[in-house]
């Protein structure tokens, strides 16, 4: 497929693009949170970056649990209900 | 021309013409239906309603309020936006059972009493069946006869339910029914079933990801969430729902990280946003419910837009597990854009329909003071990000797959974006939507910390993604499938015959080997040779005394020959009837 045309993300400094658009909205988010307003319900909203380490927290062990844990267990083969 | 005409008898008688009409006018046809109803239903007035008498009891099959009126809006809507999609594809049992499984959602709606609601309850599992089979796969067959089984199981137990509870309280009206009885109970499990609660969800994981293309995108608005409307009706404030929910929006997330066919992920996924609205209908305030129709409203746009893109995916590849495709956004870059607005929407970012509706669901635990709930349902909306971000991502990037195929065709394109306008246009201008719901709205999405907290929690979701997925430690796509609790019904049949047949069949031979092979041949053994040992046991001792060795072996053979060939009897009989006789004659004097 060399004569295919090339598409945006072909180009790798376009998903370098995209990468630092996501570093570059942490950054962001992170500074702007001194200037909100909290009106909490619960004490640990008012803990620095509370939502961004649940966030990033809530999907890493989501994923290991998915990984280590459920997959070992539940996995079968494609034709396991077939026979 | 009539003025009330309830949406469930255009929907479904209309749908009957269907097969009739010719090409071209078929499609106008079907695309006015729903607006004709719609047209209708605009001019409705909440708390009007239709009443007659039937067998003694007063049957009320169309009664209109606030909550019934909002799912009856977002029915016709994604009635039509599944019209139009459905436009190119040449199938009419499929066309017919679509509109018949609208109208008989729109039925469940307006039922004002059990029974007309329990007919229409029933009537959206038998044409839901249809959109399964319509398919025509070995897979899609099977799927089907297990959605049907769980839904028969499900309507029974409702069923009974309604009996019991028509019999306490000698009215059949629907409203509001609350835990309280055995009755109460089975008709709460049996919408349960439907809501795709835990452990009883497998149906809707199974049979959705085998139904037709547009098949899907119709039974992912309207089970589900009739089910929602009816445990809204008839069960608001009930705490077990609480729980139900927060599991609901739990368990599916881990599931659809690891599942290969990406239309299994939407379905897991339906099930975690289900979960959102189980949550709201267990808390039960004004803002929970609001919470609860808004985002049913808003998830029925958003998830059958993800539908529609990965059934735009199947038309054009015929493939839709993650390891079979990537880099479709290449060829399909339109279909891609939509399914992003899709993802995005139901990952509730700020300016999408999710946002303005799930912020509503959160807050609605907070202001009950349910930490726990809260911080689980907080887990649930940034966690999802994986498997919701995992459709877009494996289908349209991630590494290429090769397919190099046409956009898809013009119909599907103006469905999908109709939906994603519509998720856009909720997400940015909210009030359109709340003035629909059922209470009064006093809620404001667009908070500083609102936006800045869901933005904070979903671009580090983001970040986690992006790094799990470059350090090789994201699961990656596997051609497997997973078992899930219908390993219980789909391989629990096998193994209770396997059990079976250990057990009855060894019972069998246990009782071969000693009756037929033991006991019989000893019993017919002593019934032959009995008495000559007998008979032998008497006379060694008299041959011992008067014959030889050779002579007593001899005599014992004859004895044996004699006993079998019974002779021996008749010489036995002979010698008791002389005695008889011999006796007679000694008594006789």
């Amino acid at each position: 497929m060399a004569d295919e045309k090339k598409h945006i993300f072909d180009n790798p400094k376009n998903i370098q693009r995209v990468l630092s658009g996501l570093f570059g909205s942490l950054l962001l988010l992170l500074a702007l949170e001194p200037f909100v307003d909290k009106h909490p319900y619960f004490p640990w909203e008012e803990w620095p970056g509370f939502y961004a380490i649940f966030g990033f927290a809530a999907c890493v062990l989501l994923v290991l649990a998915a990984k280590y844990i459920l997959r070992p267990l539940v996995k079968r083969d494609e034709d396991y209900y077939d026979d | 021309m009539i003025d009330l005409l309830p949406p469930a008898f255009i929907f479904i008688f209309g749908a009957l013409l269907v097969p009739l009409l010719p090409g071209k006018i078929k499609s106008v046809y079907m695309l006015m239906l729903p607006v004709l109803s719609f047209f209708y239903l605009v001019n409705m007035m909440p708390d009007s309603s239709w009443q007659l008498d039937f067998l003694g009891f007063d049957l009320m099959p169309f009664k209109v309020d606030r909550l019934s009126l909002l799912f009856a809006y977002i029915y016709h809507l994604i009635s039509l936006i599944g019209i139009i999609y459905t436009l190119n594809l040449k199938n009419d049992l499929e066309k017919v059972s679509s509109l018949v499984y609208a109208g008989s959602a729109l039925g469940v709606v307006f039922a004002g009493d059990l029974f007309s609601f329990f007919v229409f309850w029933e009537m959206l599992t038998v044409s839901a069946l249809a959109l399964i089979w319509a398919r025509r796969t070995k897979g899609s067959q099977a799927a089907g006869f297990r959605y049907l089984m769980v839904h028969v199981f499900g309507g029974l137990v409702l069923l009974a339910g309604i009996i019991m509870y028509i019999n306490e309280q000698q009215s059949i009206a629907l409203g509001y029914i609350g835990l309280s009885n055995p009755a109460t109970y089975l008709i709460f499990f049996g919408m349960g079933i439907n809501a795709a609660w835990p452990f009883v969800h497998t149906w809707l994981t199974d049979s959705y990801p085998e139904a037709t293309i547009g098949g899907a995108v119709f039974l992912s608005a309207f089970t589900t969430k009739t089910a929602v409307y009816a445990l809204a009706r008839a069960f608001p404030g009930t705490e077990m729902l609480i729980w139900i929910g927060a599991t609901m929006t739990v368990f599916p997330i881990f599931f659809a990280v690891i599942e290969n066919d990406l239309r299994r992920v939407l379905s897991y996924s339906l099930i975690n946003q289900v979960g959102f609205m189980m949550v709201g209908i267990g808390i039960g305030t004004e803002l929970a419910i609001n919470g609860t129709a808004a985002h049913a409203f808003a998830h029925i746009l958003y998830k059958s837009l993800l539908f529609m893109s990965m059934g735009a995916v199947i038309f054009r590849t015929d493939k839709i597990k993650a390891t079979d495709l990537g880099g479709l956004y290449k060829s399909m870059p339109w279909t891609a854009f939509f399914c992003i607005i899709g993802a995005l929407s139901i990952l509730a970012f700020p300016l999408t329909s999710g946002f303005v509706s799930k912020t509503m669901v959160i807050d609605a635990a907070a202001h009950g003071h349910l930490a726990i709930v809260w911080l689980v349902l907080l887990f649930a909306s940034a966690s999802a990000f994986l498997p919701d971000i995992k459709v877009p991502f494996f289908a349209f990037f991630s590494r290429d797959g090769g397919h190099r195929v046409n956009e898809a065709p013009l119909n599907m394109l103006l469905a999908m974006g109709a939906a994603s306008f519509l998720c856009i246009f909720i997400g940015v201008y909210p009030q359109l939507l709340y003035a629909i719901l059922p209470y009064p709205v006093d809620f404001t999405p667009y908070t500083f910390s609102h936006v800045i907290g869901k933005l904070q929690l979903l671009i580090f979701a983001a970040l986690a993604f992006t790094l799990l997925l470059q350090a090789g430690i994201y699961p990656a796509e596997i051609r497997a499938i997973n078992l899930d609790s219908d390993l219980l019904y789909r391989k629990g049949g096998r193994w209770f015959y396997l059990l079976a047949d250990k057990l009855f069949n060894g019972l069998n031979q246990v009782a071969e080997l000693v009756f037929i092979k033991g006991i019989t041949g000893t019993v017919a053994r002593f019934g032959q040779n009995g008495p000559a040992h007998l008979a032998n046991l008497v006379m060694t001792p008299v041959w011992f005394l008067t014959l030889d060795q050779e002579q007593r072996r001899k005599e014992k053979t004859h004895l044996y020959r004699n006993f079998s060939s019974g002779t021996m009897g008749l010489a036995v009989m002979a010698v008791f009837v002389s005695l008889f006789l011999g006796l007679i004659f000694v008594f006789s004097f």
